[in-house]
């Protein structure tokens, strides 16, 4: 088995144990990627000789006998919404395409403080405004179930090279499924966490109020492994929570029996892809094999999900997304001759922002416009609070719930460019969870003409470790853990 | 100009910024201390870099509360920040962290005077928010038009106290100003530099006739530095906008500049541009919950306040009260006017000299009292001299001027030059016996009943002596010399 087929804990295994050096793990991803990246297109920024420093540097350490954390000397890939210091932050945008960011994000420094090698920075959505990486300035990502097919959005690049096998695990964002709805459309696990449960410092702002960081790895205890490296308070952000880390892995045996399982009927709309409902629906059928009790839930508000998440997303981010204005940092329009500062701005932002960006601006300055405030924005929020009625009466009677997490597997490239609405149908399933707050993780159950599909578990707020355990008793009941996609084949063909 | 007071009255409301004297910004550590080299005060939080994220700085939240207590405000128990959107390139997200619908503290008064009787001017709101950077217009080596911004004011936490349209009149601002920038700096949250932009103030005003009870269109004053220059402002204003009316035009709600040097106001930016701030709740920082413990505890750290200050000036040392006021006025001065009576317990007579001397140099080299050199010390000292008959009061008056620009001690200058009182009787004699010698028809006009003529010969008197002459004793001698040349 080559190195670069191990999960991070499998790695974590070998590392300790000295069978293989970090440097050794190191190179075989960076020589991965090498082989491998130009038919995904996954990375924006490869570090090279960072990720050799920093394995280097653990296996000094451990040569000299230092107690390391589990994930030290494991290559993990970040998105390129995350500040690195010293290393370019891009948020695949042309506005951001020179910047270097003079700090690390909190969950930059919670990995590297992890011993984390940093391999370098991934392809994403346009400031993560997206659902299949079609919108980055530097290119899209292929799926690598397909390469003809998208990998999701807006961390597409993350999903893909984990899939790929081009990163032990990759931390990406999720603002309305941004993690989840990739995760599900390359075959790895992805999970968002509580708003709050992981520091947002140093996450480039989309959407502030849904964003929230999480990992996509190859399987559950992974997903387990790194929230709980980078998960906990940070003074950095107000809005983190002063809630305890748990040892995530702890619970991870498979036990699920008297859990009571929700099945929101609202989730199972027409237009879902028949393959996709029936392998949702396998998976309850097993749960209640495996002991757990699935009844059917209701979350009444979730058809207005959509529509208001479109009215406070793009508020947030029109806002977010003003200071790229060419004055202090990033691209400036350059032009001859005497010019206003506004003109600058205009032509900064016109040049420097893709059509999805400029959409979302447009949106939601619109939104909160004097005079279409409360009929938009202010509607939206007390929308937003319904919506979170709706998971706290469900959590009464559910330790979680159960939905698919996407409607349909990965599409073409190209199919929905121009379509931008049924775009937005692709995160259908995973933008309630942003609106709650709530955390949910999606993990792969089954294949719908050769194309993974994933089933969504989500859990009460800072619950983690419950949704955890119903995602692992699902992968080892189903053996779907570290999938490979067959592109070895084509790839080294 | 006609007056027109008869028939409009003018509504007058003020916006005030104060810059809080925190140590370090509103929403991270950096220093705000004034006058460092561009861009050194700086970090990612205050530059706005992506990816960074606010942390209030719970001083901003205390310093408020105490500034809106003492401005008798009630303390929401809830409060939270929001986002004012606008462009401009001092402003680094484009945005300002600011509170729009739910303020920290409202329903508040200050108490001025207004020909001798007090009157309550409502304070509608105070919240917080953050400063803007700076920006430096220089013409480059090119010989183009540049721009360069200098952030290290960016993130200074600001207090903004709204009044209500109570105020009537320039005078009544003025007044309201001072009140104002007095219970600021008696609470010690804020400098109230208005040179260093600390203190900086807008006024909208409009005007309506007399028995009218809707309000007229307002304008926006902006861009004014000193009290004064709000007064001149709004006079100017008030009659431009009677005029208007009075020749039947429409007056156009816009944001107007005062312009110091002509001493007129002109339209900056009318309504048609006005700005949409597009307000929205700050998402990067949780709500405020203010328990009332904390309302409380900040209140008992309360100072004493310029109106109660004032009372005890009146009780406890029988000052008058417009002498009460004009000390109470600023805390420097008043602390100055304690100071002095701790040393020479004569109120009345320090008081006339704050009130007096100290008042007048300070207007004439436009000072602040901190910046002033003199001491109470040395006041203290100078009035014993006077006291001792050292030095007349007239001598005292120069000798007082020395101290303020030199900060030297009364006794070193009077030392220095020669100014001791002349008090021995026969030096004075001789002079007297000169003078009645060099002037026979006045001493004539004086023997014949004319009062007057004595004064003249006392002024000679002391016009030979540089002035050094005690006056009780050339009173005395003049008259007894007269009387015996009868």
């Amino acid at each position: 088995m080559e190195l670069h087929e191990l999960t991070a804990s499998q790695l974590s295994q070998l590392l300790k144990q000295r069978e293989v050096s970090a440097r050794e793990v190191t190179d075989a991803y960076l020589e991965r990627i090498e082989a491998l990246d130009q038919k995904i297109g996954a990375y924006l920024t490869v570090t090279a000789d960072l990720a050799r420093q920093q394995a280097k540097d653990i296996d000094q350490r451990r040569a000299r006998g230092e107690e390391l954390p589990a994930l030290a000397g494991i290559p993990v890939a970040l998105k390129d919404n995350l500040c690195t210091q010293g290393i370019k932050t891009t948020c695949a945008s042309k506005i951001l395409g020179n910047f270097i960011p003079p700090y690390d994000a909190t969950v930059v420094e919670k990995l590297k403080a992890n011993g984390a090698v940093i391999l370098g920075k991934l392809n994403m959505d346009e400031f993560a405004m997206g659902s299949s990486n079609e919108n980055s300035a530097f290119g899209p990502v292929h799926n690598p179930w397909d390469l003809d097919r998208v990998p999701g959005g807006s961390s597409g690049g993350a999903a893909a090279a984990v899939a790929a096998r081009e990163a032990a695990y990759a931390i990406g964002s999720d603002t309305g499924g941004s993690i989840r709805q990739p995760a599900a459309l390359c075959g790895v696990v992805g999970m968002k966490p509580t708003y709050g449960r992981v520091s947002r410092y140093g996450l480039v702002a989309f959407a502030s109020s849904l964003d929230q960081i999480g990992p996509l790895t190859r399987d559950v205890t992974d997903c387990a492994l790194v929230l709980a490296a980078i998960a906990g308070h940070d003074p950095k952000d107000s809005t983190s929570a002063d809630i305890s880390v748990l040892d995530y892995r702890k619970d991870l045996n498979g036990d699920i029996k008297g859990m009571r399982v929700g099945i929101p009927k609202e989730y199972f709309i027409e237009g879902m892809e028949p393959q996709n409902r029936s392998l949702v629906e396998k998976v309850i059928e097993r749960l209640e094999a495996l002991g757990a009790t699935c009844e059917e839930a209701s979350l009444p508000h979730t058809e207005y999900a959509l529509p208001a998440y479109y009215l406070v997303a793009p508020a947030e981010a029109s806002s977010n997304l003003a200071r790229y204005d060419g004055v202090g940092y990033g691209f400036r329009a350059q032009s001859e001759g005497p010019e206003s500062i506004v003109d600058m701005y205009m032509e900064t932002r016109r040049q420097g922002f893709g059509p999805e960006v400029k959409r979302r601006i447009m949106l939601g300055t619109y939104a909160l416009s004097s005079g279409y405030y409360d009929a938009y924005y202010l509607k939206a929020l007390k929308v937003r609070s319904l919506i979170r009625q709706d998971f706290d009466s469900a959590f009464e009677r559910f330790d979680v719930l159960i939905v698919p997490t996407t409607p349909t597997p990965a599409f073409r490239l190209g199919e929905k460019v121009d379509d931008p609405l049924s775009m937005y149908l692709s995160d259908l399933f995973t933008i309630p969870v942003n609106m709650a707050g709530i955390p949910a993780v999606s993990v792969p159950c089954g294949f719908a003409g050769g194309l993974p599909v994933g089933v969504q578990i989500m859990g009460k707020a800072f619950d983690e470790a419950t949704i955890l355990r119903v995602a692992y008793a699902i992968e080892q009941d189903l053996g779907l853990s570290n999938l490979c996609p067959p592109l070895e084949v084509k790839a080294y063909a | 100009m006609p007056d027109w007071s008869e028939r409009y009255e003018a509504i007058i409301g003020l916006e005030v910024h104060a810059e809080l004297k925190t140590e370090s910004k509103a929403f991270c550590g950096c220093s705000t201390a004034f006058g460092a080299e561009p861009n050194t005060h700086v970090c990612p939080v205050c530059l706005g870099l992506p990816g960074v994220l606010p942390v209030l700085n719970r001083k901003v939240i205390e310093y408020t509360m105490k500034a809106a207590l003492a401005l008798n405000c009630e303390i929401a128990s809830f409060s939270k920040f929001d986002r004012k959107n606008y462009y401009y390139p001092d402003l680094p997200k484009n945005y300002q962290i600011s509170q729009y619908d739910l303020p920290l503290a409202s329903h508040g008064y200050l108490t001025i005077q207004v020909d001798g009787q007090p009157r309550r001017i409502g304070i509608r709101r105070v919240h917080m928010e953050e400063d803007a950077g700076k920006l430096v217009h220089v013409t480059g080596p090119d010989g183009r038009e540049y721009s360069l911004v200098d952030y290290n004011r960016t993130g200074v936490p600001l207090m903004e106290i709204v009044s209500e349209s109570d105020i009537r009149t320039p005078e009544e601002a003025r007044a309201y100003l001072e009140k104002l920038k007095a219970i600021l700096e008696y609470t010690e949250v804020s400098d109230c530099k208005m040179e260093e932009g600390s203190l900086r103030c807008d006024v909208n005003v409009s005007v309506r006739r007399r028995g009218q009870k809707e309000f007229g269109t307002k304008t926006e004053l902006k861009n004014m530095n000193s009290f004064r220059a709000v007064q001149r402002a709004l006079q100017y204003e008030i009659q431009r906008q009677i005029e208007v009316l009075e020749e039947g035009g429409e007056i156009v709600q816009e944001t107007r500049m005062w312009d110091e040097a002509k001493g007129v106001t002109a339209s900056m930016r009318g309504k048609e541009e006005a700005q949409d701030y597009r307000y929205f709740p700050e998402p990067d920082l949780v709500p405020l919950v203010i328990d009332r413990e904390w309302v409380e505890s900040v209140r008992r750290e309360l100072p004493e306040l310029p109106d109660a200050r004032r009372e005890r000036l009146i009780k406890e040392y029988g000052l008058p009260p417009y002498d009460a006021g004009v000390i109470t006025s600023s805390k420097a001065l008043a602390e100055f006017f304690d100071a002095t009576v701790a040393l020479y317990p004569n109120p009345k007579v320090v008081s006339n000299w704050i009130m007096g001397e100290f008042l007048r140099l300070l207007n004439a080299h436009g000072l602040e009292v901190r910046q002033a050199q003199v001491t109470p010390q040395g006041l203290a000292e100078l009035l014993r001299l006077q006291d001792q008959g050292t030095i007349s009061g007239k001598i005292a008056k120069a000798v007082f001027e020395e101290m303020f620009t030199t900060g030297k001690a009364p006794g070193q200058i009077v030392k220095e030059k020669g100014l001791v009182q002349i008090s021995d009787p026969q030096v004075i004699e001789g002079i007297v016996k000169e003078v009645v010698a060099n002037n026979p028809a006045v001493v004539e006009d004086y023997l014949s009943g004319k009062e007057k003529a004595l004064a003249f010969l006392v002024g000679q008197v002391m016009k030979q002596t540089k002035g050094k002459a005690n006056p009780g004793l050339v009173n005395q001698i003049l008259r007894e010399t007269l009387a015996r040349s009868k």
